[in-house]
């Protein structure tokens, strides 16, 4: 028999696009769990009402598994929070819907979060960094952000597609295939190998950037058959990076902050990183690489970006729980971002 | 500040694209603009941009003041070591001067910025990285415009709106308070000198640019 509340905790559900992840933290940011169960389609990219059917079919497990590990009772959980944009349209209703209903089960409030706000919270919660100019890099983002006057502005980003996507599309189109690994990963691999260095289009618009016409530079140059595919995988993958590290050495000159946070699913990319530490490295600053549990979407970002926000009182009525597709990080005030940059 | 090579020489910025330095030259105080290899990036790519970017810099920084903007005097290019030595443009950077302006002096300096930017497209010059830090107010009133590093020379629509939308970009990022009135002012000084047609099927572009990037309201906001 349970007596009085022993901890408060909060759960989130992470549904962005392919993964279903829950986290539960503790209100001083102890993560409890965070589980994740990942829609693999068998073959191309994601499809948004296929992840959504999984996601819908998973949620009931993936839930009692994070409380199980997290060792709580449901009593325990003070608040839902729950991804509420931007992302692939049904994943969100889904995730959405599962919210609301353990929120209303658990008659405690439901906190709607911003999904790239999330990346940067929990980047800061694991990492040394305080007040970043973050790079988040995935299949579906890419922008340089930083805090500024109240809110996360973006200082630059993707004119077109994310550069996760411009990776796994290239791969998939040279018939690279993933066997479990992330395409990316295989791009990486490969890339590793690579040893000459081929011209490809490099496409930098002031801190914004393009990567659909180096994509199909990139595809062409594969089907003309005349280039090796190691070397092609090195050079587009160091074009690529130093467009990003160009543009997070841009906002750094631009804001002079002192930290670059990296994160997303291509933070996991070694060479990558590489870049960015010495960007950092050049303007004195610190590199704060997130750990890939917390880099690629996960429940516990989204948890802890709720108790932030459940702190500064900053809840979602149900009726203003609708899922927002394309909800840009500087649409909200970030009250609770502003006391700890001072 | 930090002292580099010397007593005659002076870092006074370094940005993200190069360093400057303050130098004393025939008498005269001026800036070499140096583009610093990069390490983090390939050799080849490193030294494509920055020879391709101090040349087009050069060339760029010549025509926009033939088509009457105001940009500093080159007195030397070296483009093995990706150096640019010129005029050293004395005054604040518009980024500075923006907030202490009543808002009709802003408006007014807006307007200017506009039209002047009107006669680079008008000419087929884009800038390419119109922000406030790279224009700088001088005493006898003129905005000199600087760093055309990343500009090309093209009248495609496109490239015109990008060049636009970034200014834009540059005002929501950093005057936030003030973007919408500054923009506004802006796009008024640049029809003024593209006139009427010419400048509507620009901010017409500049719409659909951002209908392109991600998670712009306007196409299919808060579906349920």
């Amino acid at each position: 028999m349970q007596t009085a509340k022993s901890k408060q905790v909060c759960l989130g559900i992470e549904t962005t696009a392919d993964d279903f992840g829950v986290g539960i933290l503790d209100f001083e940011g102890n993560v409890l769990s965070n589980v994740s169960n990942a829609f693999i389609p068998d073959r191309g990219g994601i499809h948004p009402r296929e992840a959504a059917r999984h996601h819908a079919v998973v949620a009931g497990d993936v839930i009692s598994l994070a409380i199980q590990k997290a060792n709580i009772w449901t009593e325990d959980i003070a608040v839902v929070a729950f991804s509420q944009g931007p992302g692939l349209g049904p994943c969100l209703r889904t995730g959405a819907t599962a919210a609301r209903a353990l929120a209303a089960y658990c008659e405690v409030p439901l906190v709607g979060v911003n999904h790239c706000i999330a990346h940067i919270e929990i980047g800061k919660l694991t990492t040394e960094a305080q007040d970043p100019v973050t790079l988040y890099v995935s299949g579906g983002n890419t922008m340089v952000s930083a805090f500024d006057a109240g809110r996360y502005r973006v200082f630059g980003e993707t004119l077109d597609i994310a550069v996760g996507n411009c990776l796994d599309v290239f791969a998939r189109e040279v018939g690279l295939r993933s066997d479990g690994v992330p395409l990316g990963a295989v791009v990486e691999q490969l890339s590793r190998r690579g040893k000459e260095f081929l011209d490809l289009p490099y496409s930098v618009k002031g801190m914004d950037l393009s990567f659909s016409g180096l994509l199909t530079a990139a595809i062409s140059l594969y089907r003309k058959g005349t280039v090796d595919l190691e070397n092609l995988c090195y050079s587009l993958q160091e074009t690529v990076f130093s467009m990003l590290a160009e543009v997070t050495e841009r906002a750094l000159a631009h804001v002079e902050k002192r930290e670059v946070l990296l994160t997303g699913g291509v933070a996991a990319n070694k060479r990558l990183q590489e870049m960015l530490k010495a960007v950092a490295d050049e303007h004195d600053s610190l590199f704060c690489g997130v750990p890939k549990e917390y880099a690629l979407d996960n429940g516990a970002m989204i948890a802890w970006t709720g108790i932030l926000k459940f702190k500064e009182g900053l809840t979602t009525p149900l009726a203003e729980s609708f899922v927002r597709l394309k909800w840009r990080l500087d649409d909200e005030d970030a009250r609770w971002a502003a006391r700890n940059v001072g | 500040m930090k002292m580099h090579g010397g007593l005659q020489e002076m870092l006074v910025r370094k940005g993200a694209e190069a360093s400057l330095f303050l130098e004393e030259w025939q008498g005269n105080q001026v800036i070499l603009k140096h583009r610093i290899p990069k390490k983090y990036r390939h050799p080849q790519i490193d030294g494509r941009i920055r020879s391709y970017r101090t040349l087009h810099e050069s060339q760029l920084l010549h025509e926009a003041k033939v088509a009457g903007v105001p940009t500093p005097v080159i007195f030397s290019v070296d483009l093995h070591e990706s150096k640019i030595l010129m005029e050293f443009i004395e005054g604040p950077r518009v980024k500075e001067l923006l907030i202490t302006l009543s808002l009709e002096a802003r408006t007014l300096l807006c307007r200017q910025i506009g039209r002047m930017i009107g006669c680079l497209h008008k000419n087929h010059i884009i800038h390419g990285d119109l922000t406030t830090s790279n224009m700088i107010l001088t005493g006898d009133g003129r905005v000199v415009f600087l760093d055309f590093g990343l500009g090309e020379k093209t009248a495609a629509l496109e490239s015109r709106g990008v060049d636009l939308h970034l200014m834009k970009r540059a005002f929501q990022s950093t005057h936030f308070r003030i973007a919408e009135t500054c923009f506004a002012a802006i796009l008024e000084g640049y029809v003024d000198v593209l006139g009427k047609i010419l400048a509507n099927r620009v901010v017409k572009k500049i719409r659909e640019i951002e209908l392109r990037g991600r998670y712009i309201s306007g196409r299919s906001e808060h579906e349920h």
